[in-house]
């Protein structure tokens, strides 16, 4: 939260108290917003939250440890279908959430270490290609396995329940008065992205973290220092599957219904996109990427459509055709103008940054 | 006796016939895969576990299929090895340029017959292609200019980025201007197939592209390996700054690489629309990941290594496409297509981590 | 947009309080929501339904409705879902927000299931004129219904009449999506109920062009009939090859060939040997005679495909409402169950899941350089 706080202009170094409580206002207001626009609004805040959760769990395996893994939409397939097997009329289970949310990361995690241990000598491009055929073995095979019901996929699937509070269901506090179902999905997945959040900052200042930041900068030399690199990629892969298997379960939750179709190799690119869009290696950077890149074809959808048409009197392009268009501008844009992202990873370990002091300290 | 013949004994296959007299220990392993004894192990396993008349035409035609979707994907292949050998950048926009030769040949080829309907189907062909490469090749000149140049020093996943981008955008903007619909490509080839074997099929199309594919292989060989332009695109691989030190405008020669990678993709895009009448927006996504599984497959960087690994990715496709139920007991089918060339790539990685020929240790991680 | 959208808000508040103060009935506003592709590949299509439910609603409007005592005005929204799920959903979000009192669409079946369950929840009547996905009926919606006869009937009529008309010997492939794969699945029922063999059964994808490999599988298996469950960008090509192999067996394919690109696609490899079904009648067999005529006054262009059944669609919304006398979806939708009329695709009653009863199933050949409906 601190580097989004920093994040915005002026207002983050000069004064960060007050820059958070911008930030924490706008995190805990922007269903209620979004809501006075209607709730379609609600709806793609929540999917830019589930975005946020994969691309933080990308971030890890990409950002922290440099392992470019361009199939990680798999686990989070891994993990909406097994929300779909446990919990779902497709098996005839109904197991609660806290049994087959941890199941769905599990599954994912080991499937993380399925695909870390023949990849575990590759480096750079040929791991990329390998991860990208992975996600694509995932994925067929979701589509043709019989227990996944094929391309028919699973529908049906029970919705997040906690403990006795169906989060799908809207609450009505009086007779005019209710918290809309997707405004309590919101929260629930807030609470699971700052959860995140917090993991991952633990994570990025402890041991492990600063062994994978080696690992990404020079694996000879973090060998050479006796960090056990294998292990520390597993591990890597492992728990980037993780963050990637709950939130797919989330999102089974919330949709109601898996099918292959949902973890193309674009939806691959899209979550590193988003990544590398923001700022690799930085949290906040990451969350900023995630929403702007999910919330950029809606709006775009509001605003490109009317203004074509009052401009030209008719629609020249459709709002889908222009998404692509402003994306891939964007993306080629951003890359040639802020190579490192939107939010630049503050580097506290990372190589350019030791070779910048070094420079400076020579000069 | 090895396990897995006990299995195909089983099912009533005559495992002895499958033992062949054991290779000579002169021949390395490496080459074990390559053995001709083995190739006819395989045979004689396809053969007989595929209960038809008609099975020697069957496996003919496969491999005829897997050649000729082979030349293609080692084509395509060329063009992202000559990119990665050089730069280290996987040019991901590289199957669109594919899609635009197609795209343009077709408009220019549409146009031809309406304006001169005498004019003859090979000199709309050449005229067509003639038009498509120039294009493809200014395309990917501009691209590199506008899009990569300025980051050769980036960090290394800003050009993966900016590629991706530059793949979406070159879709959108080909949406933009044939629209969505699947295009039908003109005949511009006599249609009526061959049979140079009773039973094995090959159309007039896939001959040329065969031979077309081959000529222009060794063309790329010849002017890598015996011209002075192939010396300096040699160099400029070996170590850009060295190279400029020594005379060699590395730019240009990135610049001439773009240049020919995006003829031969132009090429391509032609030869997969001619054969299979049909033409899109998002035509080059597919050949394009399969080529550049190949071109991994064979070793990144080496061009006699993306011409195998094209090859061998078709083949595999097509005989895996159409066997896989008997090899895998009927536990598979055809829905499993696509994950071959995955498959193959995972298990020769593991082995080689650096691809079938592949020697220079890709260390840019 | 948004601006508008609230000036509209007030605007309608507005003159509701005004006419409450002279308590005098004013017109009832209904808004019924439209639902599909406008945009992309299939924008005809999508156009092509919005306008039979918009033809539906002006003929009711015109000809004057009354319910609970207030005149009818209706308003049809329509969005644009661009045949993605994902936008399928915000479209049907955005529909529910408006307080639409039903919907007709939405036209792909992909993107009609996920969206239908937001409706149900919303207790919103959706009727789809297009959708042939037997599992959108299948879900135990109450308020999810459809006026096309679906991938069950299709698939088991188009494997019925390959191994009575075409060839005892069939082979099936399918494009591995949610629509082949079920349509595919119901041929081979209707096959072997027929007394017919399935020889092979081959897959592919909604994105393959080179099909060499499995058909020279199938050609292994000398079939009479192989059938493609998929779209005409695969079919068509598909054909091609097949003929380039050598296989001379007949050629069928689901309501997703049965179109003009499938025939530019195929080029000279069509001929008679080609054959294709699809739900519904053919346009020049409607059972309202009129329909096409006054389509083409209103619109100008010709009917496509499915408006006969968005009109159908929109007008089992209306009959409905008025024999609950309500607008409330709650209220109409046991009437919507019961309804029984004959609409401009056939005579319009649904089933205890929602399904249309009794729908129509043509096959046609290819003859002549189109589609021609047999018998």
């Amino acid at each position: 939260m601190n580097e989004l706080a920093q994040a915005i202009p002026y207002f983050g170094s000069r004064n960060p108290r007050v820059a958070r409580g911008i930030v924490l206002a706008l995190m805990l207001l922007a269903p209620l917003l979004a809501g006075m626009i209607g709730n379609t609004w609600i709806r793609v805040l929540d999917a830019a939250l589930l975005y946020v959760m994969l691309a933080l769990g990308l971030n890890l395996v990409v950002g922290f440890a440099g392992l470019l893994d361009l199939g990680y939409i798999a686990f989070y397939a891994v993990g909406a279908y097994t929300w779909g097997f446990l919990a779902s009329p497709h098996m005839g289970v109904h197991l609660p959430f806290w049994i087959v949310l941890p199941a769905g990361a599990g599954l994912a995690a080991m499937a993380g270490i399925l695909l870390g241990f023949p990849v575990l000598r590759l480096r750079g491009d040929y791991l990329a290609i390998v991860t990208l055929g992975f996600g694509e073995i995932v994925r067929i095979f979701m589509g043709n396995l019989n227990v996944t019901n094929g391309p028919q996929g699973i529908n049906m699937l029970d919705s997040l329940n906690i403990f006795g509070w169906d989060v799908s269901r809207n609450i009505q506090i009086t007779e005019s008065f209710q918290i809309n179902a997707l405004t309590s999905f919101y929260y629930v997945f807030l609470l699971f992205v700052v959860g995140s959040v917090i993991v991952m900052r633990r994570l990025q200042i402890s041991r492990i973290g600063r062994g994978w930041a080696a690992i990404r900068d020079d694996e000879l030399a973090a060998k050479a220092i006796g960090i056990n690199t294998r292990n520390m990629k597993l591990l890597a892969f492992a728990m980037g599957a993780t963050f990637g298997g709950v939130s797919g379960g989330l999102f089974g939750s919330f949709q109601g219904f898996v099918s292959p179709e949902s973890f193309t190799l674009l939806e691959s690119i899209a979550v590193l996109t988003m990544v590398v869009f923001g700022g690799m290696g930085n949290l906040g950077g990451v969350i900023v990427g995630a929403v702007a890149l999910s919330l950029l074809p809606e709006v775009l959808r509001y605003i490109a459509l009317p203004i074509q048409q009052a401009i030209f009197g008719k629609v020249l392009l459709d709002p889908e055709v222009l998404r692509m268009l402003l994306l891939s501008l964007a993306m080629i844009f951003m890359m040639l103008i802020r190579p490192a992202g939107l939010l630049p990873a503050n580097a506290r370990y990372s190589r350019e940054e030791l070779v910048k002091g070094l420079k400076e300290k020579q000069a | 006796m090895q396990p897995w013949l006990h299995a195909y004994a089983a099912l009533g296959v005559d495992a002895k016939s499958l033992i062949l007299p054991r290779r000579g220990s002169s021949i390395p392993a490496r080459l074990y895969l390559l053995a001709p004894s083995d190739a006819l192990v395989l045979y004689n396993l396809l053969t007989q576990v595929t209960p038809t008349l008609n099975t020697m035409e069957t496996l003919l035609q496969q491999i005829v299929n897997g050649l000729v979707v082979g030349s293609v994907y080692a084509l395509v292949a060329l063009g992202y090895t000559m990119v990665y050998g050089i730069l280290g950048l996987i040019n991901f926009a590289h199957g669109d340029v594919l899609m635009v030769g197609a795209l343009v040949a077709l408009q220019v080829a549409a146009y031809l017959q309406n304006t001169w309907p005498g004019l003859g189907t090979t000199a709309i062909l050449l005229i067509s292609l003639g038009a498509a490469v120039p294009v493809c090749m200014l395309m990917g000149y501009t691209i590199e200019r506008a899009a990569y140049r300025r980051l050769r020093n980036a960090p290394r996943l800003a050009p993966l980025i900016t590629a991706i981008g530059m793949s979406f955008l070159l879709q959108t903007l080909a949406m933009i201007i044939w629209g969505r619909a699947y295009h039908s490509f003109p005949p511009l080839f006599p249609t009526a197939p061959l049979q140079p074997i009773e039973g094995v099929f090959i159309t007039p199309v896939q001959v040329t592209i065969l031979v077309a594919s081959a000529v222009l292989m060794v063309a790329l060989v010849l002017l890598v390996n015996k011209t002075s332009l192939g010396r300096a695109m040699r160099a400029t691989a070996e170590n850009h700054r060295v190279a400029s030190l020594m005379g060699v405008d590395t730019n240009k020669i990135i610049s001439t690489t773009f240049i020919i990678g995006s003829g031969l993709a132009a090429v391509a895009g032609v030869m997969i629309s001619s054969n299979y009448g049909v033409a899109h927006y998002s035509m080059g996504f597919m050949p394009g990941l399969k080529a550049f599984t190949a071109a991994v497959l064979g070793g990144i960087g080496n061009l006699g290594g993306a011409m195998v690994g094209g090859i061998v990715l078709g083949l595999v496709e097509s005989i895996g496409a159409g066997y896989i139920e008997q090899l895998s007991f009927g536990l598979l089918n055809s829905s499993y297509q696509d994950i071959f060339a995955f498959v193959i790539l995972g298990i020769v990685l593991i082995f080689r981590p650096t691809g079938l020929l592949g020697e220079r240790v890709s260390d840019r991680a | 947009m948004m601006k508008k959208k609230l000036i509209a808000v007030a605007a309608l508040a507005l003159s509701g309080s005004l006419s409450a103060g002279l308590a005098q009935a004013d017109d009832l506003v209904v808004k019924i929501g439209h639902a599909g592709p406008l945009t992309g590949n299939i924008a005809h299509l999508g156009k092509d339904n919005e306008n039979g439910a918009r033809l539906a609603l002006e003929e009711y409007q015109a000809k004057g409705v009354t319910i609970g005592g207030k005149k009818v005005k209706f308003e049809l929204i329509s969005e644009d879902d661009q045949g993605d799920p994902k936008t399928g959903n915000i479209v049907a979000q955005r529909l529910v927000d408006a307080g639409v009192k039903g919907v007709v669409g939405h036209l792909n079946s992909g993107v009609s299931i996920p969206a239908s369950r937001i409706y149900n929840q919303a207790g919103i009547v959706m009727v789809s004129p297009s959708s042939t996905n037997p599992t959108l009926t299948q879900q135990g919606f109450p308020f999810v219904f459809r006026t096309m006869s679906n991938d069950i009937q299709q698939g088991t009529v188009l494997g019925k009449f390959a191994t009575a008309k075409l060839g005892k010997k069939v082979a099936i492939i399918d494009d591995r999506t949610a629509y082949g794969q079920g349509l595919a699945d119901e041929v081979e029922k209707g096959v072997k109920a027929t007394g017919g063999a399935v020889s092979s059964r081959e897959f592919t994808t909604n994105q393959s062009t080179d099909f060499m490999a499995i058909l020279t599988k199938v050609k292994s298996q000398n079939p009479d009939v192989v059938v493609y469950t998929g779209m005409d960008a695969q079919g068509g090509p598909m054909l091609k090859q097949m003929r380039q192999l050598g296989i001379a067996a007949k050629f069928m394919t689901g309501d997703g060939g049965c179109t003009l690109d499938f025939i530019k696609l195929a080029g000279d490899a069509m001929n008679d040997k080609a054959y294709c079904s699809q739900a519904g009648l053919p346009l020049d067999q409607l059972t309202d005679k009129t329909f096409r005529e006054r389509y083409k006054k209103r619109f100008g262009i010709e009917v496509q495909v499915y408006a006969p059944y968005a009109y159908d669609a929109a007008s089992a919304i209306v009959e409905a409402m008025k024999a609950a006398n309500s607008v409330e979806p709650a209220k109409y939708q046991p009437f919507l169950k019961k309804v029984a009329f004959k609409g401009a695709g056939g005579n319009v009653a649904f089933d205890d899941k929602g399904d249309v009863k009794a729908g129509a199933i043509t096959v046609y050949q290819f003859r002549a350089g189109k589609w021609e409906a047999l018998k």
